[in-house]
């Protein structure tokens, strides 16, 4: 991971997400290899590195009886420079609800919560897993703008989750986890060879026009046109060039690279 | 210095927490007192034979303190702390700088607080309502009982969360434990009529001897500090097999 980034760990359930961000985060003992988490191994986990840290659980309740004011009081007096209180409560959308109980909260204002405890001690690195499942659309709108805003903090952030909209959304680089191997690895734009994959244009052959009619080699079956090629703009150039020549059109046009989605599957259900 | 005012300012919010949850101010803090009135109001006047005729008045106080201290450490630290376990509460701790030990010290800190006021609270009722004595001369007993049993009844009900497996398990673990033992401990009745092998397996345990020597402190009659050496180091040994017990297997995750 680079400082600053928003990094994703995309995977299916049970592919081996929570149990890698636990130990990144010192809560879970490796059974081989070497980890390095801000220049510490986590498994010895010392005090100063953990005033560098901010973690979001993926479960868990918040203290009860106390209010969302004072929950963060409380975590702010465990680090020797906490952000503001207030601040913090405002940047996680929690003004209105900080004399509230925890426990009169919903489910995403306590994560929201959550997020604010993490952030409380003004850590360089922040880890959170799954911070979005089981959230409905707004809610989740809502969590990915304040992860985004983190980005604006400077802070560096380790995101694990299994929705793939969530990681094209958030990440400036995704890793994706199949069965405990990451299987893949990059932007989400370049993922899984998805930069390097030739694109496809597709059309219907126009009205009297052969296949031998257009400037370039096309693959024509039953009237439709295929084209597959890694230098898109030069080809469809070429061929909108032809079509306005000649006075043709050329229906049902499209361009396309393979998705996420594509990119995702392949890579996840191959494995065992 | 640092962890001192540390745990001082976890000793706050724990504070605010415990007495903002009602069902442990009633059964922790409630219960005992009601108990003191109930079993005073019904009994107080009789005369205990097995102990030089002292009034049963004289005998409860000593008795329920007893209870409320077990109440105040070792049942609400077994109760709320595997709670906390369970619900990950311990284990965002844990990802915090929060050394351990200044977050158990937290805990501790509310439980001795809350038994240190229902000493208070219990011995004043009773010398005002019910005219039993306040202890004088055996002071330093008083002093000396309560530290022992307040920390060895902490590091038991730590102890305690080790083999409890759920939230849901908590309570009822607890009371499964405590009340027989204060039954055939004495705190409800006197035991000494009571069949000698009844007797034993009680003094098995440490509920009767932290009894036994907090009624010596407060036994108007007793001569000296009124400290029972035999009974405290009974009480100071289950202390101590607690504190090793606690130390190795303390969880801070769930176990579920």
């Amino acid at each position: 991971m680079r400082a600053g980034e928003i990094f994703a760990f995309l995977g299916p359930n049970g592919a081996g997400k929570t149990t890698t961000v636990e130990i990144l985060e010192g809560y879970r003992d490796r059974d081989a290899g070497e980890v390095s988490v801000l220049g510490v191994d986590p498994a010895a986990p010392t005090r100063a590195w953990r005033e560098r840290i901010g973690i979001v659980l993926q479960s868990g309740k918040l203290r009860p009886h106390l209010t969302v004011r004072e929950s963060v009081e409380l975590f702010a007096g465990y680090y020797p420079a906490p952000r503001p209180v207030d601040e913090t409560i405002e940047l996680v959308g929690l003004t209105e609800q900080r004399d509230s109980r925890t426990e009169r909260l919903s489910g995403g204002q306590q994560r929201r919560l959550d997020v604010a405890l993490a952030l409380i001690g003004d850590p360089e690195l922040l880890f959170l897993d799954e911070p979005t499942t089981g959230f409905d659309p707004s809610a989740r709108r809502n969590a990915w703008s304040l992860i985004a805003g983190l980005r604006q903090l400077g802070k560096t952030v380790f995101l694990t989750t299994h929705y793939m909209d969530e990681a094209q959304e958030l990440a400036d680089r995704v890793a994706i986890i199949a069965a405990g191997q990451i299987v893949a690895e990059g932007a989400p734009s370049e993922l899984g060879g998805r930069g390097a994959a030739p694109c496809e244009i597709r059309f219907r052959l126009p009205e009297g026009a052969q296949a031998d009619d257009l400037p370039l080699q096309v693959a024509v079956t039953d009237g439709r046109a295929l084209l597959r090629t890694h230098d898109p703009i030069p080809a469809l150039n070429a061929l909108t060039s032809w079509a306005l020549a000649q006075g043709v059109d050329l229906p049902g046009l499209e361009v396309e690279r393979p998705s996420l989605e594509d990119v995702y599957l392949d890579l996840t259900e191959a494995r065992p | 210095m640092n962890d001192l005012r540390l745990a001082f300012h976890q000793f706050r919010y724990d504070q605010k927490t415990f007495w903002r949850d009602p069902a442990t101010v009633f059964f922790t803090v409630a219960l005992p007192l009601i108990f003191l009135f109930i079993f005073v109001t019904i009994f107080g006047n009789e005369r205990l034979e097995s102990r030089g005729n002292i009034k049963l008045s004289t005998y409860y106080v000593p008795g329920l303190v007893t209870l409320g201290v077990i109440s105040a450490t070792f049942v609400s630290l077994a109760i709320s702390l595997t709670q906390l376990r369970e619900n990950e509460v311990l284990k965002r701790v844990r990802g915090t700088p929060v050394p351990s030990r200044v977050f158990i010290a937290g805990q501790i800190g509310t439980a001795v607080v809350v038994a240190f006021l229902l000493v208070v609270v219990l011995t004043g009722l009773g010398r005002i309502l019910y005219g039993v004595d306040l202890p004088g001369a055996t002071l330093p007993g008083v002093i000396l009982t309560l530290v022992i049993g307040g920390a060895s009844f902490c590091a038991l009900g730590i102890a305690l969360t080790t083999i409890i497996p759920t939230e849901n398990a908590a309570p009822a673990i607890t009371n499964a434990v405590v009340l027989p033992l204060y039954f055939i401990s004495g705190i409800f009745f006197p035991i000494d009529e009571a069949p000698g092998w009844l007797r034993t397996v009680a003094d098995v345990f440490p509920i009767v001897h932290l009894a036994e020597a907090l009624f010596t402190a407060f036994d108007p009659a007793a001569d000296g500090p009124g400290i029972e050496v035999g009974h405290l180091a009974i009480v100071a040994a289950w202390g101590l097999a607690g504190l090793v017990v606690a130390v190795r297997f303390f969880r801070w995750t769930p176990r579920r």
